[in-house]
């Protein structure tokens, strides 16, 4: 703790990109046995800062002292054999391989020239149990949830010795219980001495588990303070830039919205009736009218991203009927839905959403331009002029529409996904996650957003799976819970407790 | 816009010096090598060969292109080639008067529509099957020679029609016809991939085919149309293949081609996991292998080694392509200098 010579001192980092100062003369201290969160928001510098200490980015000035001694890794392995692992936001291991090859990918146990099996299969299943993970370690990871994935990949860069443990979002895709069984752990490591950088946009996880807290504010280093020490509407504040009120007064809104809304329902524009696929999700009914936002609230693995897919073409129906707008649809394909006037942000922004290597305005176009036909070619101009104005309406910090969109941070690429489908003017926009893993201040942008879309006429499916945010942007809450709907909430009645309820009593 | 083209133009670079050093060192150590005389009314000469000679990878490249660019791979093209060829002599038959025994245009139509046909049943592997391309092509290209010989009872059939001779062997303002082929091919697969939304289609496909439909783009037909175009580029290039020798041979017409059009494509900068894709990239490549070939053989390198040489120029242009690389070459002379 402080008093002693922190293990990781890193002074005046800066990096630049093109375009963008990631970061300006950040300090950082870590100390050994404590947690220390950096908070800040997206492109505060967060995961620049990662980077630059794991070696994917090399910085461009300043120093990196380990244990007193100057290092400078140039790679993320040249970091990890100095004592720093790594774990990171999106699972970054190879869905095809086994958990034990996963775990032990690049360092297998060998016999006799070839791959030691069974050890790497006792070692691996040592590890996870130590971790209170019990599975079978020769199933293919992908065979294993989000959840399951990412413990995979914590204890993989347990299992090798480290000074310096970094874990950057490694809770966002993780339930209560399994976030507290890796607190458990994180408590346990700091106790033994262990250094952790803990990087997570949960403002009550960072309270529950860190001890000292460093905040960041557009690449420029706000502060270190003890956790203790800091109230939480402080932190906001100092991560938002922002004076207290203003962000009040953007919750408030919010509210003021919902019952507005609640006043005057209107003509559907989306009306599915036992809709089901056997193996995903039990026959539901669902109604959204023009200008509602229906939350789908329940726990992680409830089946809100299946009904979604289920509802946007994705996965194929064995039973049940849509009406879009009226009309009967056949919904049979992401494209017919796309045709019926509905839009889809996935949960999944890496895999599913955004294509790294096109330019933002080639993301941005994609959709409406896959809705007009490969044939009627939206003229350059015009493509700018549409990408130029959502960049600008959503607050898209980018250079420019011709970068890459791979250089953009997690709540900007989300802000991408959302202006492709503004883009194409649907009726319906399904929003799965557009929040996850993204910072404070984005999501009071999204959210507010989202508002204003619905006030526009807009009917709007959001998920999330912070109860806080459905019940704050929801004009009504289908509950689900073991991939069935168990329930709905309207009006008053959508509250935490009441969604909790309906959960813990619903079947 | 501006940046856009500048971006792929920046792309062609490595393929152009890579080219430009090939042409340079021929300036010095070839002699004639530039020269270029005219004779009937016809240019002659080395670079005129290079070109002429390139002509049917170019073709099977501009198709190549696209499916590289969905992360694919065609490796039937030679023998479709070697199907086009086949089919094409059939039509016209082997009659030593010179007369066909269908009119020439039919024939032509005809040997294209069966190479088509050969793509779309690729296509349709890859995109309704779902197998992987290597595999999937794999079968006609196993296949595919097969056919070439039924076609053409196993045998070499020679061809007498006179007009035919033109793909392969004739002249149109000075310049072999087969480059106009070319170009023609080239124009149209540049318009209709660039001046409509196909080629970003094709690309977004080749990035993240779940993202691409997750956008309401059928992924499903850009493969199928991919393959069906590589098909119908080598059913222009088996036209081309067999006029410049007036005869099929289904064991060996075509033979390897998939491999060099394929280098062509790949030295071309587009990337074989797919996404953006370089037409002009391509044509550089296919100049460039050729141009080695004529230079190998102007240089009177002995056969057994003239592979071996090939490898090395193949070898470092690829690593001219590789931007790590260049950086890492580039760190050896600046890194003293760099600021801090």
């Amino acid at each position: 703790m402080p008093g002693e010579a922190p293990v990781l001192e890193m002074r005046k980092i800066s990096k630049v990109f093109p375009g963008v100062r990631a970061l300006s003369g950040v300090d950082f201290r870590l100390f050994r046995g404590e947690v220390h969160a950096v908070m800040g928001q997206n492109g505060a510098g967060k995961s620049t800062l990662v980077k630059v200490l794991t070696g994917v980015h090399e910085h461009d000035a300043g120093e990196i002292l380990l244990e007193g001694k100057p290092i400078r890794p140039d790679s993320p392995f040249a970091a990890q054999k100095l004592g720093i692992s790594t774990v990171y936001q999106e699972v970054n291991l190879c869905p095809n391989l086994s958990v034990a090859e996963n775990m032990f990918i690049g360092r297998q146990p060998m016999r006799f020239g070839s791959i030691h099996w069974k050890e790497m299969n006792r070692r691996a299943e040592e590890a996870l149990r130590r971790l209170n993970i019990v599975i079978d370690v020769t199933q293919v990871l992908s065979s294993y949830s989000i959840a399951i994935q990412q413990m995979v990949a914590i204890a993989r860069v347990l299992d090798v010795s480290s000074k310096i443990l970094i874990l950057d979002e490694p809770t966002s895709s993780l339930d209560e219980t399994e976030v507290e069984r890796l607190f458990g752990l994180i408590r346990t490591l700091r106790d033994r001495g262990l250094a952790i950088l803990f990087i997570t946009h949960f403002l009550d996880q960072t309270y529950r588990i860190s001890d000292r807290i460093t905040v960041l504010k557009d690449g420029l280093f706000c502060g270190e303070y003890e956790t203790a020490e800091l109230p939480k509407l402080e932190l906001i504040a100092k991560m938002l830039g922002k004076e207290l009120s203003e962000f009040s007064y953007a919750t408030e809104q919010a509210g003021k919205k919902k019952e507005a809304a609640a006043a005057g329902a209107e003509a559907p524009v989306l009306r599915v009736r036992q809709l089901g696929l056997r193996g995903s999700i039990a026959p539901f009914d669902l109604d959204l009218s023009k200008g509602e936002i229906l939350g789908l609230a329940g726990l992680l693995g409830s089946g809100r991203t299946e009904m979604a897919k289920l509802i946007f073409g994705i996965d194929s129906a064995n039973q049940g009927d849509i009406e879009v707008q009226g009309k009967k649809a056949s919904i049979g394909s992401p494209r017919a839905a796309m045709m019926a006037g509905m839009g889809f942000c996935s949960e999944d922004r890496k895999n599913e959403g955004v294509l790294g290597e096109l330019t933002v305005r080639e993301n941005i176009i994609l959709a409406l331009q896959a809705r007009m036909g490969g044939l009627k070619f939206i003229p350059l101009k015009k493509q700018l002029e549409i990408a130029d104005k959502l960049i600008n309406s959503l607050k898209i910090k980018t250079p420019s529409a011709e970068n890459a969109a791979l250089q953009l941070s997690g709540g900007n690429l989300q802000k991408v996904m959302l202006a492709r489908w503004l883009a194409t003017h649907p009726a319906i926009l399904i929003l799965d996650e557009p929040t996850r893993g993204i910072d404070v201040g984005a999501k009071v942008e999204i959210m507010e957003l989202i508002l204003n879309l619905s006030r526009q006429g807009m009917g709007v499916i959001f998920i999330s799976s912070e109860f806080e945010e459905v019940v704050r942007c929801s004009d009504r809450v289908a509950v689900l819970k073991d991939h069935a709907k168990v329930g709905e909430l309207s009006g008053p009645e959508v509250d935490e407790n009441n969604i909790m309820r309906t959960i813990a009593e619903g079947r | 816009m501006p940046s856009a083209r500048s971006l792929s133009r920046s792309r062609l670079i490595w393929p152009l010096i890579a080219l430009g050093c090939l042409l340079l060192f021929n300036v010095f150590f070839t002699p004639n090598f530039f020269h270029i005389e005219v004779k009937e009314g016809h240019l002659y000469g080395n670079l005129i060969d290079i070109i002429k000679n390139a002509a049917p990878i170019m073709l099977l490249a501009i198709g190549l292109t696209l499916v590289i660019a969905t992360k694919g791979i065609d490796i039937s093209v030679g023998s479709v080639v070697a199907i086009s060829a086949g089919t094409v002599a059939i039509l016209l038959g082997g009659d030593l008067g010179g007369v066909p025994r269908f009119p020439v245009a039919l024939a032509l139509i005809g040997a294209v529509l069966a190479s088509t046909a050969a793509g779309v049943w690729n296509g349709i592997l890859v995109s309704r099957i779902g197998l992987q391309p290597i595999i999937a092509t794999l079968i006609l290209f196993v296949a595919g020679r097969g056919i070439a010989m039924v076609l053409t009872n196993a045998m070499v059939i020679w061809i007498y029609v006179k007009p035919f001779a033109i793909f392969g062997q004739g002249y149109w303002l000075g310049l072999p016809f087969s480059i106009y082929m070319v170009a023609g091919l080239l124009l149209l697969t540049w318009l209709v991939t660039r001046r409509t939304a196909i080629g970003l289609f094709i690309e977004s496909v080749g990035i993240n085919p779940t993202a691409a439909r997750f956008s309401g783009i059928s992924a499903k037909n850009i493969l199928l149309g991919v393959y069906v175009f590589s098909g119908f580029c080598a059913g222009l290039s088996g036209l081309v293949v067999c006029s410049t020798v007036m005869s099929a041979d289904g064991n060996n017409a075509g033979n390897l081609y998939e491999l060099d059009a394929i280098l062509a494509v790949v030295l071309g900068g587009t990337s074989l996991n797919g996404g953006k894709f370089y037409l002009l990239g391509s044509m550089i490549g296919a100049l460039i292998i050729q141009t080695l070939t004529t230079t190998i053989y102007a240089f009177n390198v002995a056969p057994e080694i003239s592979q071996v040489v090939k490898a090395f120029v193949v070898y470092g242009v690829s690593l001219l392509q590789s931007e790590r690389f260049r950086r890492r070459i580039a760190g050896m002379f600046v890194r003293e200098r760099a600021p801090a």
